[in-house]
């Protein structure tokens, strides 16, 4: 049993304007065995929380904490956070040209569970889980991302997921620029992944398509760097018919007042 | 008696005196390869250049007159020739306090079994015997100090008429072949470092490969400077023949001292008719030598040149390999990577002479800068009058590891005739924090995610290099970025 816990968290980014607070105070507890559905409208500081935590270096958090089993995240370097099982699937993964695909999976496992998996093992492992992707095998002696389509970015980052199986997983947009098919195979991937029924996840999303899928225990609304106002999935329901107008007008007149 | 003893120890040496052994080896630093063995050979070589020098080395090979003759006409060239002012910075090789010749071991070994402990020793850590069992190499041409010790061809390849040999035997063997290529590609006069090397060169490959014979395995050669201040003139010739192919392959190490070494190779070679020579090199001197170096191919019609280059190690490195493309349909083409860490500068780069009609070469360069370290690409694409329809495309790709290295760009084009094909390409990139931050969050530390882009970024060099040497090319590209970052 694991928790992953945001206190009180801000943290701002250096803009040509100078630094602007981006998160204003963010709380939440995620536990394994849950899911929890991160929603806002656009701008309101989704990928930042999702790069605060991972400890991305244009992200300054000013202050609060994030503690993973009681341990202060934001003391440890990012590969530090990685192995110590904090996962972030990224909405725009980077390309490495010349890297394959293979080489930075194994390098990536040995990295995380501490020694290099048994090659034939491994072998196994990854044609499975690329199978499970529809993904092709091909892919394996391509670089790292370089050429990829958007989905096809999205599915590598879930084959990471798949194979790294860390104790956290923060999904930022990765139901973003799929289509339908797509949608259904990265969503079983991540069902895949909380099977187990011991993994956390937070699952950053914009629209409530992708909870048609994955079916969330919490679901948060994010507005202007906080969490306005948390709920069961029925508060999908109320998004997918109402939008978000309730939630950032509260803030506004809130703000006003 | 005990007077004469107590001047032999003092306990102030002058910073002007060349340092002793002892000295010298109480200064090896961290390179990898940097041990020293006992020097015994090297101790007693003369220092600095003069013409007594370039008789004694010839007369001790028992050369035919015209070798002292052509060294002796070279030794007047380097005289009188300036040292470059261009490229990298050549102004602290002191020639006076380098070592022109030193001979190992009087005879020439047949086997591993009849080679000294010490030079045994030497080679077992750099694991040639392993590659030798594993049958990786058709022949191996280890060079230790000036003189090939030890040289070992396989036999099918004999009886296929495959000559490889060390470049003084070769000389003895078969003079005709010799006389006929020496100097035809690069002549004496060609520059200061070319001139030198002829007036004292010492060691070296020699291949010749008949009409039609394909040598399928590549032929590797190691090299090695084992003493202080002792420059390094070796001359390789390769012929093939036409309708021939050979891949050559060199790798060095050099261990570190603390006074400056001199490596000043000439490579020539001859690619005839519908023939095909590649030539590999992944060079490794530790970060006190000069590392000038000339080497060039003519080919002929239908011929194809290749030359891969990496350039890892050494203070200064000057080298452009170059293809002469004498005949019709003739390609040349140079692969190489360069690497410059803490004072080092690689000034590298590739020459193309187009001379005939339909062409074409083909330039691929990378490089690497860290810790303030300099890489420069040189580069000239030269097409004559009579090159009509001919081909060239040069890609340079330079990456920076930090804010305090550095990359400069010195394309040369030089075209006389209009229906040509000409590209170029030059970029510039970091290893971006997003390359960096992706890496780490799956795990890898911040070093090993920079060398991880690093190798991603040589990859297109490696997958052209043998097994072994692009897992060597890796390791090293790890060992220098190890405490890259942070």
């Amino acid at each position: 049993m694991a928790t992953l816990e945001i206190k009180d968290l801000h943290a701002e980014v250096e803009t040509e304007e100078g630094s602007k607070e981006i998160l204003t105070g963010v709380n939440l507890t995620v536990r394994s065995g849950e899911i929890h559905a991160f929603m806002g409208p656009n701008g309101s500081g989704k990928s930042t929380l999702a790069y605060a935590i991972a400890g991305h270096p244009k992200y300054n958090v000013t202050s609060g904490s994030v503690l993973l089993d009681g341990e202060e995240v934001l003391e440890m370097s990012v590969d530090e956070r990685a192995r110590a099982g904090l996962f972030l699937a990224m909405q725009y993964p980077v390309e490495v040209p010349g890297v394959s695909m293979s080489n930075f999976l194994r390098s990536a496992a040995t990295a995380t569970r501490g020694e290099a998996p048994q090659v034939r093992h491994w072998v196994k492992e990854v044609k499975q889980a690329m199978s499970d992707l529809e993904i092709d095998e091909s892919f394996s002696e391509r670089s790292v991302n370089e050429g990829f389509s958007g989905g096809e970015k999205k599915r590598h980052e879930i084959l990471q997921l798949d194979l790294l199986k860390p104790k956290f997983a923060i999904l930022d947009e990765t139901d973003s620029g799929l289509d339908v098919d797509a949608l259904r195979v990265v969503s079983d991937g991540i069902n895949r992944y909380t099977e187990s029924g011991d993994k956390g996840v937070l699952l950053i999303t914009h629209y409530t398509r992708i909870l048609k899928h994955i079916k969330p225990d919490y679901v948060h609304v994010f507005v202007k760097g906080q969490v306005a106002e948390s709920g069961g999935p029925e508060l999908a329901d109320e998004l997918e018919e109402s939008g978000y107008v309730r939630f950032t007008e509260k803030k506004e007149a809130a703000a006003q007042s | 008696m005990t007077a004469a003893a107590e001047q032999r120890t003092p306990t102030t040496v002058p910073s002007s005196e060349p340092m002793s052994q002892e000295e010298t080896i109480a200064t090896l630093g961290n390179y990898e390869y940097g041990w020293s063995d006992p020097d015994v050979a090297g101790a007693n070589a003369q220092r600095g250049l003069n013409e007594d020098v370039v008789r004694e080395i010839s007369e001790r090979k028992g050369e035919p007159d015209w070798m002292l003759q052509a060294r002796l006409k070279a030794l007047g060239l380097f005289e009188r020739k300036p040292t470059p002012a261009w490229g990298a910075d050549l102004s602290d090789i002191d020639f006076d306090n380098i070592k022109y010749f030193v001979r190992s071991t009087e005879e020439q070994a047949q086997t591993w079994d009849d080679l000294p402990e010490d030079i045994k020793n030497t080679y077992d850590r750099l694991g040639i015997p392993e590659a030798e069992k594993q049958r990786l190499v058709a022949g191996v041409a280890a060079q230790y100090e000036s003189e090939v010790v030890y040289h070992k061809i396989r036999e099918d390849l004999e009886e296929k008429g495959v000559k490889f040999l060390d470049t003084d035997t070769a000389l003895r063997e078969h003079p005709e072949i010799f006389e006929e290529y020496f100097g035809s590609v690069i002549p004496a006069g060609d520059n200061k470092f070319s001139a030198l090397n002829t007036a004292v060169w010492s060691g070296g490959s020699f291949i010749y490969v008949p009409k039609g014979v394909h040598v399928d395995i590549p032929l590797q050669a190691y090299f090695r400077i084992n003493t202080e201040n002792m420059g390094q003139f070796e001359r390789t010739l390769i012929v093939v023949d036409e309708g021939a192919y050979v891949h050559y392959v060199e790798g060095c190490t050099a261990p570190i001292y603390s006074t400056d070494s001199l490596h000043s190779a000439v490579v020539e070679i001859v690619v005839k008719r519908n023939a095909r020579c590649r030539y590999t090199t992944i060079q490794n001197w530790s970060n006190n030598v000069y590392n000038l170096v000339t080497k060039r191919a003519k080919a002929e019609e239908g011929a194809t040149m290749e030359w891969v280059d990496g350039n890892l190690g050494s203070k200064v490195t000057m080298k452009y390999p170059s293809v002469f493309l004498m005949g019709e349909h003739a390609k040349g083409e140079v692969l190489s990577v360069a690497f410059a860490g803490e004072n080092q500068h690689q000034d590298a780069g590739a020459k193309m002479e187009h001379m005939a009609p339909h062409t074409s070469s083909s330039i691929v360069s990378k490089s690497i800068a860290r810790g303030g370290g300099r890489t420069s690409y040189r580069g000239l694409v030269k097409v004559a009058k009579r090159a009509n329809h001919s081909a060239s495309n040069v890609k340079c790709d330079a990456l920076l590891v930090d804010n305090i290295s550095q990359s400069d760009t010195y394309p040369y084009v030089d075209v006389r005739v209009d229906d040509v094909t000409m590209g170029h390409e030059a970029t510039v990139s970091k290893v971006s924090d997003d390359q960096l931050f992706y890496l780490m969050q799956r795990g890898l530390t911040e070093d090993e995610a920079m060398a991880m882009v690093v190798r991603g970024f040589v990859e297109p060099i490696a997958r052209e290099l043998p097994m072994e040497y692009a897992l060597e090319l890796n390791r090293l590209i790890e060992l220098q970025m190890e405490g890259a970052v942070g």
